[in-house]
C-alpha cells in the first residue's frame, strides 16, 4: 500500500510537484497507518494480555508487558484440559476437512460434467443449506447423536460440520471443474486412462489449487464453529473455543491466560491462509473467476 | 483401418444433427470433412472416435461392428480444434501417456516420443509444461500425442483453426507428409474449400447435417453434384444466376448471352441456372470468347495477392477475382468478364447438368 502511494503519478517530476505529492503522501500514510491500527489494536491487545500477569492487566492500563511473563503459555501447554481443548479441535476440524474433500470431490465432477434430472435445483438446494444457521439443526442433530451413541466424539462434531462444508466445498470445487475442458477427460479416455486412474492422476491435479482453497475454507468455517461442537460434545472432544468459554473460575476469571489460548486459537487460521493466499480471492467467487 | 458408418443419425433433443448417413474410409486414406460450422462435421467425427454413440445406425471397424464400444477400447486418436494437453504433465510426458497407458517399455517409450518430437520439431521443449510453449508448439504436442499411439484411425478436428496465418501454413504442410505413411486413416475436419485442396486426397462435403458428396478432392471440386455442394466448395461462394438453355447460346436472366462450350451444347433447352466461380469473373479481358457483365463495385476486398470485388448486377451480387491488389472506389461502375467455357449448369432443382472440362480434358457431362 505505502508503496503504491510513493509511486503516485508526479512524484519524479520537479521539486514544486514534488513538495505536493509529499504532502499527498503523509497524508495517505498518515490515514492507511490510522487504519491499520484500528484493524490490528484488538489483536496487539490480546497478545499483549497474553503476556501480562493478571495483576498487570487487572492494575490498570498498560500499553506494553511491563513484567512480561510467559506464564499463561506454560499453563496452556502443561495443562491437560487446555491443550486437549486444541488436540479435540484439530482432530475434528482435520476429519472434517478429509470427510468433505472426499464427499465433494465425486458430487462437483457430476455437477460440472452431466446433466441429469434435477441437476441445476439440486445444486441450488446444496448452498441453500449454507445459508441455514447451525441452530437449526442443532436439537435434532444432539438428539440423534445421543440415541446412536456418536455424543462427545470427534466424528460426530465433524460429521455435524458436513452439514455446511459439504454445500460449499461442492460449489468451490464445481467451479474449478468446470474450468477444465471437457476435451480433457476425452483425451484421457483416448489415452487409455481408466475413470479412477484419471481423475487422481490427471484431473486432480490439474484442479489441485481448487482443492487447497477448499480444504482452506472447510478447515476455517470449522474451526471457527462454536455452537455445534460445544453442544455435541462434552469431556472427551471438547473443543477450544468452549474450554475457552467455560474457564470462568470461583477466583474469576483468568485473563492472561484467556488471552494467550486466544492467540494460540487465531494461529492456525493465519497459518492456512498463508498458504492459499494466492487463491483466496477466486475461492470467495465459488471458483467462478 | 477402414471404418464404415452405416446409415448414421444423431439427435440431440428432438433436433436431428445428423441425418441418415452412410460413408465408407479406406485404409490409410487421407479424408476431408469439409463443411461449413454446424455442418455436422464434428458431431460426425464423434460417432466415428466413439465418444457419442450414433442415435441411430451402426458404425464398423474394419468390418467389426463398435457401435457401443467404449473409446477406451477403440483403435483411435484425436487432435481437437482447442489446443489440449495435460496442463500439469511436462510436454514428454503429455506426448508418452497413451503409451505408459499402452504399458510399453521405458525405454521403448523414450525412443517413441523422441522420434515423433523430431518429427513435429519441439524436441527442444520436450522438459516443459505446456502453458510455457507458443500455440503452435502446444498444437504440434498435441499433434504429437495422437501420432505416437499409432491408432489405425486419426481424428483431426479443425486442428489448425486456432492458429496464425503463417503457422498453419507451416503445419499444413507438414501434416500431409506425416500423414503419408500410408497406415493411418486419417479424417481432418475444415471449413475451408482451400485447405481441402491444399490436402488432396478424399473429400465428404457435409451441408446442415446431410452428407452432399463424397469422392477425390479433385473430382468434387470440378464437377459437384448440387449447386449447394458447390457453393460449399468454393471461396468465395459460387456466383450463381437464373438462365435459359437455348440450342446454341445460355441467356442469363439479364439478358447476358453466353455462347454454348464443348461441355454444355447439346443440352435440352429450357430454364437453368448457371454457377461461376469468381475466379472465372475477371477483370481482365483474356480472351475474347469472354463475355463482359457490368456491375456496380459493392465492396472490394483484398486476400493476400488478390483482390475480390463484390458487384451490384440487377438483384444479385457477383464476386470477381482479380490478380495482384487493386482499389476500387466503392459505387464505380465496373466491367467482369465471364468465361463461358468455365461455367457450370446445374437444374432449376440445384442438380448438376453439366461441369466445365477438368485439366485432363475428360468430359464430364452428367445429362
Amino acid at each position: 500500500m505505502s508503496k503504491a502511494a510513493v509511486l503516485a503519478p508526479g512524484s519524479l517530476a520537479s521539486p514544486a510537484n514534488m513538495r505536493r505529492s509529499s504532502a499527498r503522501v503523509s497524508r495517505r500514510t498518515i490515514i492507511l497507518i490510522a487504519y491499520i491500527v484500528f484493524l490490528m489494536l484488538p489483536i496487539y491487545w490480546m497478545v499483549n494480555m497474553s503476556f501480562k500477569t493478571n495483576e498487570e492487566i487487572l492494575a490498570g492500563l498498560t500499553l506494553y508487558p511491563h513484567t512480561p511473563t510467559l506464564h499463561n503459555y506454560i499453563t496452556i501447554f502443561t495443562d491437560p484440559s487446555w491443550y486437549s481443548g486444541y488436540i479435540n479441535s484439530i482432530y475434528y476440524v482435520t476429519l472434517n476437512t478429509v470427510i468433505s474433500l472426499l464427499v465433494a470431490l465425486p458430487a462437483a465432477y457430476a455437477f460440472s460434467r452431466y446433466r441429469f434430472i434435477g441437476d441445476k435445483h439440486v445444486f441450488f438446494w446444496l448452498l441453500t443449506n449454507k445459508m441455514a444457521p447451525p441452530a437449526v439443526f442443532l436439537l435434532p442433530f444432539f438428539q440423534l447423536y445421543s440415541e446412536v451413541g456418536l455424543f462427545d466424539t470427534h466424528i460426530a462434531v465433524a460429521l455435524a460440520h458436513c452439514l455446511f462444508n459439504v454445500p460449499l466445498a461442492v460449489w468451490i470445487l464445481e467451479g474449478f471443474m468446470s474450468g477444465v475442458p471437457r476435451e480433457i477427460d476425452e483425451m484421457a479416455y483416448i489415452d487409455g486412462y481408466s475413470f479412477p486412474r484419471f481423475f487422481t492422476t490427471v484431473f486432480m491435479p490439474m484442479i489441485r489449487a481448487g482443492i487447497g482453497v477448499t480444504a482452506f475454507f472447510c478447515f476455517m468455517f470449522s474451526w471457527v464453529e462454536l455452537l455445534l461442537a460445544r453442544t455435541l460434545t462434552s469431556v472427551n472432544a471438547k473443543p477450544i473455543a468452549a474450554t475457552m468459554t467455560r474457564t470462568v473460575s470461583a477466583s474469576g476469571m483468568d485473563w492472561g491466560l484467556l488471552a494467550a489460548a486466544g492467540v494460540l486459537t487465531i494461529l492456525p487460521g493465519a497459518l492456512v491462509i498463508w498458504f492459499v493466499r494466492n487463491y483466496i480471492a477466486k475461492g470467495f467467487a465459488l471458483g467462478r473467476v | 483401418m477402414t471404418v464404415s458408418l452405416e446409415g448414421v443419425t444423431k439427435k440431440v433433443g428432438a433436433d436431428l444433427h445428423l441425418h441418415p448417413l452412410s460413408l465408407a474410409l479406406q485404409p490409410g486414406t487421407f479424408n476431408v470433412l469439409l463443411g461449413r460450422t454446424l455442418a455436422g462435421k464434428t458431431t460426425l467425427m464423434r460417432l466415428m472416435a466413439g465418444l457419442d454413440a450414433p442415435s441411430s445406425g451402426r458404425v464398423l471397424e474394419n468390418g467389426k461392428d463398435v457401435t457401443g464400444v467404449s473409446v477406451r477400447h477403440r483403435d483411435i486418436a484425436i487432435v481437437y480444434q482447442q489446443f489440449i494437453n495435460y496442463p500439469a504433465m511436462t510436454v514428454f510426458d503429455n506426448i508418452a501417456s497413451p503409451l505408459r497407458r499402452q504399458g510399453k517399455s521405458s525405454a521403448d517409450i523414450d525412443a517413441h516420443v523422441r522420434r515423433t518430437a523430431d518429427m513435429l520439431r519441439i524436441t527442444p521443449y520436450l522438459a516443459r509444461l505446456p502453458a510455457e510453449l507458443s500455440g503452435g508448439q502446444q498444437q504440434r504436442c498435441a499433434i504429437a500425442r495422437a501420432l505416437v499411439k499409432g491408432a489405425g484411425l486419426l481424428l483431426l478436428d479443425e486442428p489448425l483453426v486456432n492458429l496464425d496465418y503463417k503457422l498453419r501454413e507451416e503445419l499444413r504442410a507438414e501434416l500431409r507428409d506425416i500423414f503419408a505413411d500410408g497406415k493411418t486413416t486419417v479424417v481432418y475436419a475444415t471449413t475451408e474449400p482451400q485447405e481441402a485442396l491444399i490436402l488432396g486426397g478424399a473429400v465428404t462435403v457435409l451441408h446442415e447435417g446431410r452428407l452432399l458428396q463424397t469422392g477425390p478432392t479433385s473430382d468434387v471440386f470440378q464437377s459437384p453434384v448440387t449447386e449447394e455442394c458447390a457453393s460449399v466448395f468454393s471461396d468465395p461462394p459460387m456466383n450463381v444466376l437464373e438462365a435459359i438453355l437455348t440450342n446454341d447460346r445460355v441467356a442469363l436472366s439479364d439478358g447476358t448471352s453466353l455462347p454454348l462450350s464443348a461441355h454444355d451444347r447439346n443440352l435440352p433447352a429450357g430454364p437453368c441456372r448457371v454457377g461461376i466461380r469468381a475466379n472465372h469473373l475477371t477483370v481482365l479481358r483474356r480472351s475474347d470468347r469472354l463475355v463482359p457483365i457490368t456491375g456496380r463495385v459493392e465492396l472490394s476486398e483484398i486476400s493476400g495477392s488478390e483482390t475480390f470485388i463484390h458487384l451490384r448486377h440487377g438483384s444479385t451480387t457477383l464476386i470477381a477475382r482479380e490478380d495482384g491488389v487493386h482499389t476500387h472506389p466503392i459505387g464505380s461502375e465496373i466491367q467482369v468478364y465471364a468465361d463461358p467455357d468455365r461455367i457450370f449448369v446445374f437444374s432449376t432443382a440445384g442438380a448438376l447438368v453439366a461441369a466445365p472440362l477438368g485439366r485432363r480434358g475428360m468430359l464430364r457431362n452428367i445429362a
